[in-house]
């Protein structure tokens, strides 16, 4: 048993060795999603159609797939949520910008996002989106923290507002002196967005998590498949202990 | 009915008398630990990549333009294709697994000496045809990492002196990796090298089967005939073709049953390691299925580091810790070729660890500590003390070869059993 578990211990240490190398630059926010969330994933869905699919497709996805999966009628999906002409439900989510003027207008074409969630992780596009600040120098006057000097305008600023980077000071009563503190460098809305600062992070979630959804479609029947192999893997392990035991009871150690 | 056309069998080909011998009369030293499971573990890891493979080369479309979607394709529209694409991704990462581990139980119980030198030459020949393998189906989904991967690899070739630019053009069939590199790394990966390596392990399997297993305490459970006593036989009844020639120890079980279920019993540990990572955690931390490769392959934008698969990063350390780019390859392919040759680097008689002097046993765990350290090394961005770090490790590496080179001539041994103990 104790070789067992220096076995095991040999293969843990195989892998998550590693494992450590996968980490990267810290992350400003983490994207607290939730796959079984339908009607953030619907949000999501909406928001992104509305938002991102001008310039950037999901290409190897559905749009059958997506409204059955997302539990959205194919009927309202399509009347809501296809922009382009003649699109057939059983398309892949495409947009009508061809990538070489996308490369003209952007500096680089607007990359495919099919599979952004699983390049990047969810912590990147939650993070991302809630990054964009005023930059007059850059050529749509935004440019984002964790993506820098990004080609792409902040394209939900009407939701947002107008987002600057600013010190950030605050009043705190220190050894019975009030004092102005910095507390560094934060995100400042002006307030002219549709949504408050708590709606918004909503929303960038939203987005997130449809996302993510489409980076693993089967996301959700991966995991509850997974529980039914393990347990009859267990079984199975069971049944092979008993076995063996039965065969070996008369054999001399 | 079932006599008659098993007689009917038997009549025409040797398949009760091929069975017998490998499966239901092969003696086995009952003693075999679990470290003994992982040849078998390997094999079902093998069938499951042939099979597996199989199905997705139904959907799969080998060309520059059509690759990656079509992966797309298997993981969202081909039914379960999900679950194929993953049983095959986790189980190359699972085959290195199993044979890192079967080749380290084969140097801790003196596996490769002699009788069994061409045994483990086959093995190592597996390990080489497996790393091939492995190399050209990652290149297959045609993303960033198997793109650059395949590019850093092939280059490779490139630092040979006099031939090395025409050799890597010879591989890729082209100046850069392209379509064409895809193609013939497709044939290869679908088809030869595959064959290949069924065909070794019919002879690894041959050869062991010849010399029979060694076990954990490396001493012989096969005697010169009329050198045991009646009582000390086995009592079960192996094939004549090893009783005609051995007196066998009352130390061994038949392989079928016995040995089989205790092999079972590993396979249900494995496969719920197997399906956690498969179910739970397919890419594993971007480390069976690096994150870079979601995206598809742009030959004119370069990712930001580009690292082989974890069970290439060992040798890959290696050979970045050599300064000049062609004794770094000459480097790499050494500490293989090392590897091959220790039943001739190693001069002992005794063959576990278990009754070697002290130093052997540490030397082996300091090689087994140094080969993980070097494959944390070659996976992550290297920094000064990392590349110092290497470096050290690189000559540690070495430098076990060149240690159990001089210990193992006039070396202080334990006394062996006389029989195999529990």
């Amino acid at each position: 048993m104790k070789k067992l578990l220096v076995s095991l211990g040999l293969f843990v240490g195989l892998v998550s060795s590693a494992a450590m190398a996968a980490g990267g630059g810290a992350l400003p926010f983490k994207a607290d999603i939730d796959q079984t969330d339908k009607a953030s994933l619907q949000r999501g869905a909406k928001l992104f159609m509305n938002y991102c699919l001008g310039c950037h497709q999901m290409q190897f996805q559905r749009y059958e797939r997506t409204f059955n999966d997302l539990g959205i009628p194919v009927e309202l999906g399509l009347e809501n949520l296809v922009f382009t002409k003649d699109t057939k439900v059983g398309e892949h989510i495409k947009n009508a910008m061809p990538s070489e003027d996308g490369a003209k207008w952007f500096g680089a074409a607007p990359p495919d996002l099919t599979l952004e969630a699983r390049l990047r992780g969810p912590d990147w596009i939650y993070s991302y989106l809630k990054s964009f600040y005023v930059d007059p120098s850059r050529p749509f006057g935004v440019n984002n923290t964790v993506f820098k000097d990004v080609g792409m305008p902040h394209v939900l600023q009407e939701l947002q507002g107008v987002p600057t980077k600013q010190e950030v000071f605050e009043e705190r009563l220190i050894d019975g002196e009030m004092k102005t503190i910095s507390l560094g460098e934060k995100f400042v809305v002006d307030g002219s967005g549709e949504l408050s600062e708590d709606e918004y992070d909503r929303a960038v979630l939203d987005i997130t998590n449809f996302m993510v959804y489409v980076g693993e479609p089967m996301i959700l029947e991966r995991e509850s498949m997974g529980w039914k192999a393990l347990l009859y893997c267990l079984i199975f392990f069971v049944l092979a202990v008993l076995l063996k035991k039965e065969y070996w009871k008369d054999i001399k150690k | 009915m079932f006599k008659n056309l098993i007689d009917w069998i038997d009549a025409r080909i040797p398949m009760t008398r091929v069975y017998e011998m490998h499966m239901s009369k092969y003696p086995a030293p009952k003693n075999m630990n679990f470290w003994y499971v992982f040849g078998f573990l390997a094999t079902i890891v093998l069938v499951n990549q042939i099979v597996t493979g199989i199905w997705l080369t139904m959907s799969y479309e080998p060309s520059a333009a059509g690759a990656f979607a079509s992966v797309e394709y298997i993981m969202r529209d081909v039914e379960y294709g999900w679950v194929i694409r993953y049983m095959h991704s986790t189980g190359a990462s699972a085959f290195f697994v199993v044979v890192y581990l079967h080749m380290f139980r084969g140097m801790m119980y003196g596996s490769y000496q002699k009788p069994r030198e061409l045994l483990w030459l086959f093995g190592m020949f597996i390990y080489l045809a497996l790393m091939a393998e492995a190399f050209m189906g990652y290149l297959l989904p045609w993303g960033q990492m198997s793109y650059w991967g395949a590019q850093v690899i092939i280059g490779l070739f490139g630092t040979i002196p006099v031939i090395g630019e025409d050799l890597a053009l010879w591989i890729r069939g082209d100046y850069v990796v392209s379509g064409a590199t895809l193609n013939r790394f497709f044939a290869l990966h679908v088809i030869a090298l595959p064959l290949v390596i069924v065909i070794l392990v019919f002879l690894h399997i041959v050869a062991l089967h010849e010399v029979g297993s060694n076990n954990p305490d490396g001493v012989d459970v096969k005697r010169p005939k009329g050198t045991v006593a009646e009582e000390d036989k086995t009592k079960f009844e192996f094939h004549e073709y090893y009783t005609s020639k051995k007196d066998i120890l009352d130390d061994v079980v038949p392989f079928f049953p016995h040995m089989v279920l205790k092999d079972l019993m590993a396979f249900g540990v494995f496969i719920f390691l197997f399906c956690y990572v498969m179910f739970f955690n397919p890419d594993m931390y971007g480390k069976f299925i690096e994150h870079p490769n979601f995206e598809m392959a742009n030959n004119l934008k370069t990712p930001e580091h580009v690292f082989p698969v974890w069970y290439f990063t060992p040798f890959y350390a290696i050979l970045k810790a050599v300064p000049d780019p062609f004794l770094g390859v000459v480097a790499m392919f050494g500490s293989i070729i090392l590897l091959a040759l220790l039943p001739w680097i190693d001069r002992g008689t005794v063959r576990s660890w278990r009754y070697r002097c002290g130093m052997h046993k540490w030397n082996l765990i300091i090689f087994a500590i140094v080969f993980i350290i070097l494959g944390y090394l070659g996976g992550t961005p290297g920094t000064p003390f990392k590349e110092m770090l290497a470096r050290v490790l690189t000559v540690a590496y070495f430098g076990f070869f060149v240690a159990l080179y001089l210990y193992s001539k006039n070396e202080k041994t334990k006394p062996l059993p006389e029989r195999i103990t529990k």
